[in-house]
């Protein structure tokens, strides 16, 4: 099939994952508490980004063998990590049939220079981003969905609004610029024409964008929804909890019905504890700078 | 006329644009409170796990098949699709149960095995259609009419009232689909 075809049906694919939470994974245990709350994708892999983050070291794409346990529990699409700029782990995770790839901050970059070129793949990818600029560069590289990279395995969601309210500023300011204007623009964001054009005609990026990074509540899912999230992941926010299974549920309802405050507030009781959380001035590994 | 569109997860907009550019008014259905005054509905893709749970959890499942079984015209895709199945070949949790048909859910596998294929459509003509970890029509129950048929295997099928599309005439530009569903709910509007 040819490439834009196969792009088609992965923007589509990422269409379908819209209003809904997709949730991190360790095991196929967790996979199915996941699903049964209602998570309309599972992320696996080997740590959750709180644990990476207290143990240090290198972060590397998860055992396949682990992936594949996943896969079969579950009949939602399965996502996983491989680290930004290692095509050979995203080689490995498309031979065993992942439905996304996370080319992710989350892992130790293994390229400081280039990202992977995901036009070479047949399996969709899906990219962090803290601006227009950086949105754009992975969708010319074939992304095939955006989410903000906030601040993973922190349970503080401030970067991740902060990313999402800058991606939607520079939306705005696009669509109101003058065309002649638009080739400095893109000189500027350092991406294509064609794909600076776009957003300006159309108001919104070309591909679905979800909000990530520090989301741990219903309340954090139904602030980044209204800041214009299209859908949600959550990281370490679930299994780091008390009570994953209300909690995960919780999510996914706040996620469905976003500006129903009475709703929000039901969905937030007795949800038992949430993870602890660290401040953004308090953590020593900034993820978010990993690939620009 | 109003279309309501099932917005608790899924790929809803890409529906209610579509329906839009026809000229139709729609409403997101998210709540029990949403349902009524409605011309037609529609399932759209989405993951149908969710969108299941949703439903009965929002208390919208039942409202919702009293008011199809009462012949409240509906388009249903993808994984609407599996809400509308009576059976589903590989999963016990049935939905809203209404038409006769089987369904076989991520019946192409993963999403490697999503496809495109242009073929006919009865009452419609051939049609590009978007396979997105589809479901296929197993079984076709009495009364059911197949409209459509890739590889074999049956994509798109009307019962009645209900027409269950295994693809996405969401995605893209072609409105013929869409126009033949306002033509379903204008007969029973007639009527």
């Amino acid at each position: 099939m040819e490439y834009k075809q196969q792009y088609e049906l992965n923007k589509g694919l990422a269409k379908m994952l819209k209003g809904g939470v997709i949730m991190d994974v360790t095991t196929p245990e967790q996979a199915r508490i996941a699903e049964e709350a209602g998570a309309c994708a599972v992320m696996a892999l080997e740590r959750i980004p709180a644990d990476i983050r207290a143990a240090g070291g290198v972060s590397r794409m998860s055992d396949p063998k682990m992936i594949k346990g996943i896969q079969q529990a579950v009949s939602i699409p399965v996502m996983a990590k491989c680290r930004i700029g290692h095509f050979a782990e995203a080689q490995i995770l498309q031979a065993i049939d992942i439905d996304y790839i996370d080319e992710s901050e989350v892992l130790s970059p293994a390229d400081d220079v280039y990202h992977i070129d995901k036009r070479r793949f047949k399996v969709p990818f899906v990219c962090g981003a803290r601006d227009l600029g950086e949105a754009l560069r992975r969708i010319s590289e074939g992304a095939a969905m955006i989410r903000t990279k906030g601040e993973p395995g922190t349970g503080d969601v401030v970067q991740a609004v902060r990313h999402m309210r800058k991606m939607n500023a520079q939306i705005k300011a696009l669509v109101c610029m003058r065309e002649d204007e638009l080739y400095e623009e893109a000189k500027k964001l350092q991406v294509p024409y064609d794909l600076v054009r776009y957003v300006h005609d159309h108001g919104a990026l070309p591909v679905v964008n979800f909000a990530a990074g520090g989301i741990a509540t219903p309340a954090d899912a139904a602030l980044m929804m209204q800041l214009g999230a299209e859908g949600v992941f959550v990281g370490s926010g679930i299994f780091k909890s008390g009570d994953p299974a209300k909690r995960a549920a919780a999510i996914v309802k706040a996620t469905a019905n976003f500006t129903d405050a009475s709703l929000l507030a039901e969905l937030s009781e007795d949800l038992g504890e949430a993870m602890v959380g660290i401040n953004e001035s308090e953590i020593k590994i900034i993820m978010e700078e990993r690939g620009q | 006329m109003t279309i309501g569109i099932l917005a608790v997860q899924g790929a809803f907009i890409e529906h209610e644009r579509m329906l839009e550019s026809l000229g139709v008014s729609c409403r997101q259905l998210r709540q029990k409170s949403d349902l009524s005054g409605l011309d037609g509905v529609v399932l759209p893709g989405g993951e149908s796990t969710v969108q299941n749970k949703l439903l009965r959890e929002l208390d919208m499942l039942d409202p919702l098949r009293d008011m199809i079984k009462g012949g409240l015209p509906v388009l249903a895709t993808c994984a609407g699709l599996i809400l509308l199945a009576e059976h589903i070949s590989n999963d016990p949790a049935v939905c809203l149960g209404t038409m006769p048909v089987t369904v076989r859910r991520n019946a192409y596998g993963r999403q490697t095995g999503s496809f495109m294929k242009e073929a006919p459509f009865e009452g419609v003509g051939d049609v590009n259609m978007i396979f997105i970890r589809a479901p296929y029509i197993e079984e076709a129950g009495k009364g059911v009419q197949v409209l459509a048929r890739v590889d074999g295997r049956i994509s798109a099928a009307r019962f009645g009232s209900q027409l269950g599309i295994s693809f996405h005439p969401e995605l893209g530009g072609d409105t013929r689909i869409h126009q033949y569903f306002l033509q379903m709910v204008k007969g029973r509007k007639q009527n």
